[in-house]
């Protein structure tokens, strides 16, 4: 599929940074930003907030069939990543010889997403990759319990 | 509110169907639909089409002028209408015809469904159906709808135990039933061993769990129950319809393992029919993959959550079961062309409840469900009929 500049352009804070939204009323996060807040369905009291990107792989796919856009990356592996400050994202574990597990923790990484051919706009954007062996710990207090979910 | 009827039903042949365009499709499905009901186009009042994505598929938007158009109805101006929600565009065709008749403002009623899909590469057409994913922020990063299922699949089994040889035998029964109708795609017997032995699409699920792309066409003809007997010695009652939404992306949903949307629509329906669950004799649930019509018996209260794998395995859903379910060989051996499927489950339910369905026939079955979903389940459909 072919986009144009702007489509890609004006989702960047989001893909690069993982700029998302609290909603100071409820305290809940959205990733990606909202202008609503689906809890208590107002916008008045939403904030940016920067992901940690930090997170937990609730559940996981290897991929080895794609769509014309990612055919030449197969086979990739896929997740729903839960984030330590509470949202669900969808993302690509890369750095993984060992395969992905469910409840393994992961941290961003900036990767391109993908390419239009030769002359086309390259994406950039964030995956996840296992968290180092001397950096991983489990969830710390401010993050998700993803315990009820696994 | 007035009670709707079904006074007539027509469906094409499901499958590659290149010898015949959209066009040709939905026009042979609705001559069969009108000959059934025995009505003419004078008395149609009003048509709608689901139809998920002519513009990707065939490069043709403006659907509903064009049904009415190649069903010779364009010398009467009649209002014609396309209406989308991904693979529940059928389901939701039909319930705006029921919601046309029922309130009074139409009193006969097209409901179709149509997709022409393999006038595209596999590549395109996939990419096509995963635009009912969230394409910013599910496809962009690759996701496919296999894998959206398998990762459903994944969670479902390390709760529930569930298999991939139950989810297996669910493909194994849905071609057994597709072998006993003419219409299906696939006339061809399958085991669990060939479907472990297909490749892997996205683990856990094999080419063999996936639903085909397809071409076809469905027409249900409506009328209030009131008159429906002058059309029709049988006439179908549609006695719940009922349609709910959810998070577009999966990731957004309350539980991974659960279609609320079903959950939401089924609860309406079985409350507007007056039934409980375990009066539904036979049932179309929305088997896009082999792991969601698991999750379908489950969340439309047929069998406890995490025990779907195991009514598969013990035969509960095949004929001759407690509860047949995709008699026709539902999405994954009838074939799945998208916008075509929920009025093809309607279809199959007419022909169940009136004693129509020959070889694959449920013995005295007097109500029947249809379930049809969008996407990964930010749209779900329940429609329950009566004798």
């Amino acid at each position: 599929m072919t986009t144009h500049a702007p489509r890609f352009w004006r989702s960047i804070p989001q893909r690069y940074n993982l700029k998302g939204t609290h909603c100071k009323r409820c305290d809940e996060y959205y990733f990606p930003p909202r202008n609503l807040c689906p809890n208590c369905r107002r916008g008045a009291d939403l904030e940016e907030h920067t992901f940690k990107g930090t997170g937990t792989v609730i559940t996981c796919t290897t991929i080895y069939s794609a769509t014309e856009d990612f055919e030449r990356m197969t086979p990739y592996h896929l997740a729903i990543i839960q984030l330590d400050e509470g949202p669900k994202v969808t993302g690509q574990i890369v750095s993984c010889p060992d395969g992905v597990k469910m409840g393994m923790r992961v941290r961003p990484v900036f990767r391109i997403l993908g390419k239009e051919g030769e002359r086309g706009i390259i994406y950039y954007g964030t995956k996840f990759a296992p968290m180092p062996k001397d950096e991983e710990k489990g969830p710390t207090k401010d993050s998700a319990d993803c315990s009820g979910i696994l | 509110m007035r009670s709707v009827s079904i006074i007539g039903v027509g469906c094409t042949k499901f499958g590659e169907r290149w010898d015949v365009s959209l066009r040709d499709m939905v026009s042979e499905a609705g001559v069969m639909a009108i000959e059934d009901a025995e009505i003419t186009g004078e008395d149609i009042d009003a048509l709608f089409v689901g139809n998920m994505s002519a513009g990707r598929f065939v490069e043709q938007e403006h659907i509903g002028a064009l049904i009415a158009d190649f069903a010779g109805l364009s010398r009467l101006h009649l209002p014609s209408t396309r209406v989308e929600a991904a693979c529940a565009s059928g389901g939701l065709a039909l319930r705006q015809a029921v919601l046309a008749v029922a309130s009074g403002y139409n009193d006969i009623v097209i409901a179709a469904g149509v997709e022409k899909m393999t006038d595209v590469s596999s590549g395109s057409a996939a990419d096509a159906l995963a635009a009912a994913a969230d394409r910013e922020w599910e496809c962009f990063f690759g996701a496919t709808f296999p894998a959206l299922y398998a990762m459903m699949a994944k969670l479902h089994m390390r709760r529930f135990g569930t298999t991939h040889d139950q989810m297996a035998e669910v493909a194994v029964k849905n071609h057994h039933h597709a072998c006993l109708n003419p219409i299906a795609q696939y006339h061809t017997e399958i085991t669990v061993e060939d479907v472990d032995r297909s490749p892997v699409v996205a683990d856990p699920l094999h080419v063999l769990d996936c639903s085909p792309i397809s071409d076809g066409a469905a027409v249900v003809v409506l009328a209030p129950t009131e008159i429906a007997k002058r059309f029709c010695d049988t006439p179908i009652r549609i006695v719940g319809s009922a349609q709910a939404s959810d998070t577009l992306a999966l990731h957004d949903r309350r539980d991974l393992t659960t279609l609320d949307a079903t959950v939401h629509a089924a609860r309406k329906a079985y409350a507007q029919a007056r039934i409980t669950p375990d009066q539904v004799d036979v049932a179309e649930v929305h088997d896009c993959f082999t792991i969601a019509e698991i999750l379908a018996i489950e969340d439309l209260g047929f069998v406890e959550k995490g025990e779907g794998g195991k009514a598969a395995e013990e035969g509960l859903t095949a004929l001759g079961g407690r509860l047949p379910i995709n008699t026709s060989g539902g999405l994954k051996a009838c074939g799945h062309p998208v916008g075509a499927t929920g009025i093809k489950q309607a279809y199959e339910i007419a022909l169940q409840l009136r004693g129509e369905a020959g070889r694959r026939q449920v013995e005295d079955a007097e109500i029947g469900l249809a379930h049809n979903v969008g996407g990964s389940g930010g749209t779900a459909l329940v429609h329950i009929f009566s004798r």
